[in-house]
């Protein structure tokens, strides 16, 4: 039986999608519409923000409130989103170049302000749709189009850097661990403030050949071989540590006051009557 | 007539009470002299009236923050000046291309680059029309007072709701930061236009889809239970991307259409002593002020000097400027800036008259004597 999820959700006409095979983003496309129908949102009130690259093309195919805009300033669109209907909810998709190259500045500032987006980058380490150009989360060492001798850049930790920042809940899920990736992605949106959780996922043709992971197979079976729980990170040193893909709830602060409630307070002080 | 409540302000503050008045519940922005006071303005006045304001991290954010407050329906603005608009400019040409009512507010400052913060210049005429890449539509209106300033901003919003682009409401520093009294209209007075949307569901869900007879798509706001895709790629009547020649066509051909076809309805224009001129200033903004200085003195001596000053700057109101050109000697184009409008007046003119530039770089304004003297001049 086909999984009712595609009827209420997806644009079927719009298939099929442009990814290539043994990608991962469907696989995330999937966690985030399961996330959605499991905490029973009104579709009316969920809006799906992407930026561009390949991850950016899901929003197309899920039949929501969908806006594609440009590189980088996803999280920008929808911190004006949220500003003017705060009962919405607000999730971006993003992946690892447009949320922490181009986009950077809007990752870091809306963790700051702690607005409640959801943010769901899609990192295959590699830009995608312009043929493999190395990103801030290609590992250092490993060869890109951009990187043919080897990439010299240190990478980004997407979730520390958005901890760091400001943001209250962080998490990294992957493309093998799919129901525990749902579950983070559903308390990410569950959760008041800025969430993000990072979603490592595959890119055989161009992550994958350029440094010799493997088929989409070879490369789920490295995340299932190279991952440990929060857990069993906690037990571990960071030698231990080093090349392994730590998965779960990183960090969550339900304290830390929420920005557009905040200006719901600027609002009766100005003595104005909010609409919502 | 109802009571009007008069005010002393700046034009920076005019802005935001006739944005106000226009409807406008969002403001993004980013500090940047001369236009700061707007952001200031917004940021008091916005949650008076029960609507938001937020200082983003940076002028890209700021545009990308009001294309997304306005895909809710919420009328959204943001101001700047030079710098600023060109971090703008990839997220106009977004707004022009999934046509996104917006007003972007321009408070023009001398030079390129960091230039001169706190002077005035309309050197960013030509950017307005043309900063973002590509084909696409757009309007600018330019205000030479601080009254038609507040009337002008109301003007931008129901420009960029009934056309469904982004209007740039191109100030300079001299308007900007000028203080003079005001007349405000009161509610019944001014018309605010809402923005149109298809009655039947199955309609709306086809948002690109024009309705015959019209030229600008009714795309009902994101929360309202009506699913559809926006997106800066070239699109189908869904709004989803397209790579068919015939339909890529067929967008950007309305979309630039919607503006051309209907340059009429936007044009905006003010002509004094035209009729039987032989010199013909032709000036905008706050450097309008002395052209009017310029011609008052020059009547005095006995020349025979007309006044065409676009309140519309983009599109340039062609047709009006044309037929004078048919009875003028000489046109002399009076602008802050190496010659931009004045590029605008020749291919109108085509060669009927000589068209005359006079301008200044340097951060100071035009002076009424200097164009007094180039009337002479050319009068010769």
């Amino acid at each position: 039986m086909p999984s009712t999820l595609i009827e209420k959700y997806i644009r079927e006409s719009h298939l099929p999608h442009i990814w290539c095979a043994g990608c991962g983003n469907g696989t995330i496309m999937r966690d985030v519409i399961q996330a959605i129908d499991n905490l029973g949102l009104d579709k009316k009130d969920v809006v799906i923000v992407s930026g561009i690259g390949c991850s950016a093309r899901a929003a197309g195919y899920m039949d929501f409130n969908s806006i594609h805009t440009t590189h980088g300033r996803a999280i920008a669109f929808a911190t004006g989103i949220k500003m003017a209907k705060p009962h919405m909810k607000v999730i971006v998709l993003t992946g690892d170049g447009d949320a922490a190259a181009i986009g950077g500045n809007h990752l870091i500032h809306a963790a700051r302000r702690n607005i409640d987006l959801t943010v769901v980058v899609f990192n295959n380490s590699i830009y995608g749709m312009t043929g493999g150009q190395f990103s801030p989360t290609t590992p250092t060492g490993e060869f890109a189009t951009t990187a043919p001798y080897g990439s010299i850049d240190p990478n980004f930790d997407i979730p520390e850097l958005a901890r760091a920042a400001g943001a209250t809940y962080t998490a990294r899920g992957t493309t093998y661990h799919v129901p525990q990736t749902i579950k983070l992605i559903e308390n990410a949106i569950a959760h008041d403030g800025f969430s993000i959780v990072e979603c490592v996922t595959t890119c055989p043709t161009y992550y994958g050949r350029k440094n010799k992971k493997g088929d989409a197979v070879k490369m789920l079976e490295y995340q299932r071989d190279n991952s440990v729980s929060v857990a069993k990170a906690k037990t571990m040193t960071a030698e231990e540590l080093k090349g392994k893909i730590v998965f779960g709830e990183l960090y969550v602060d339900n304290e830390k006051p929420e920005y557009t409630k905040e200006y719901e307070k600027i609002i009766k002080i100005a003595g104005g009557r909010s609409d919502e | 007539m109802a009571e009007r409540k008069r005010a002393l302000l700046q034009g920076n503050e005019a802005v935001v009470e006739g944005a106000i008045a226009a409807g406008m519940r969002f403001f993004a922005g980013y500090p940047i002299t001369p236009s700061t006071e707007i952001a200031e303005g917004c940021a008091k006045r916005l949650p008076e009236v029960g609507g938001r304001f937020i200082q983003m991290e940076d002028e890209l954010a700021s545009m990308a923050a009001v294309i997304g407050a306005s895909v809710t329906g919420t009328k959204s603005m943001t101001a700047t000046s030079g710098p600023g608009f060109s971090l703008k400019q990839e997220n106009i040409g977004y707004a022009a291309l999934a046509e996104i009512p917006c007003v972007i507010v321009d408070v023009q400052r001398q030079g390129p680059s960091t230039g001169l913060p706190t002077s005035p210049s309309q050197g960013d005429y030509m950017q307005a029309r043309w900063g973002t890449h590509g084909d696409h539509p757009v309007i600018a209106v330019s205000p030479s007072s601080v009254q038609e300033t507040y009337e002008e901003t109301i003007r931008c919003f129901n420009l960029a709701e009934r056309y469904r682009v982004p209007v740039i409401l191109l100030m300079d520093e001299i308007v900007g930061h000028m203080r003079e009294g005001i007349e405000m209209m009161s509610p019944e007075e001014i018309t605010v236009l809402d923005r149109l949307v298809k009655e039947d569901p199955e309609q709306a869900a086809m948002p690109y889809d024009i309705v015959p007879g019209e030229y600008v798509p009714r795309i009902t706001p994101f929360g309202e239970g009506i699913y559809y895709n926006i997106t800066g790629l070239l699109h189908d009547n869904w709004g989803f991307p397209s790579t068919s020649p015939v339909k890529n066509n067929r967008q950007t051909t309305r979309i630039m259409n919607k503006i051309i076809k209907n340059a009429e309805l936007i044009e905006k224009y003010e002509t004094d002593g035209v009729d039987d001129c032989d010199t013909l200033i032709v000036s905008f903004g706050g450097t309008a002020r002395s052209a009017e200085a310029a011609i008052t003195i020059a009547r005095e001596n006995d020349y025979k000097v007309g006044l065409f000053r676009p309140v519309t700057v983009w599109p340039f109101p062609e047709k009006a400027l044309s037929e004078i050109c048919d009875h003028v000697k000489n046109i002399i184009v009076a602008e802050l800036n190496f010659g931009q409008m004045t590029l605008e007046v020749e291919r109108i003119a085509k060669g009927r008259c000589e068209v005359t530039h006079i301008g200044k770089v340097n951060g100071t304004i035009l002076k009424p004597n200097e164009i007094y003297r180039l009337i002479r001049e050319v009068s010769r």
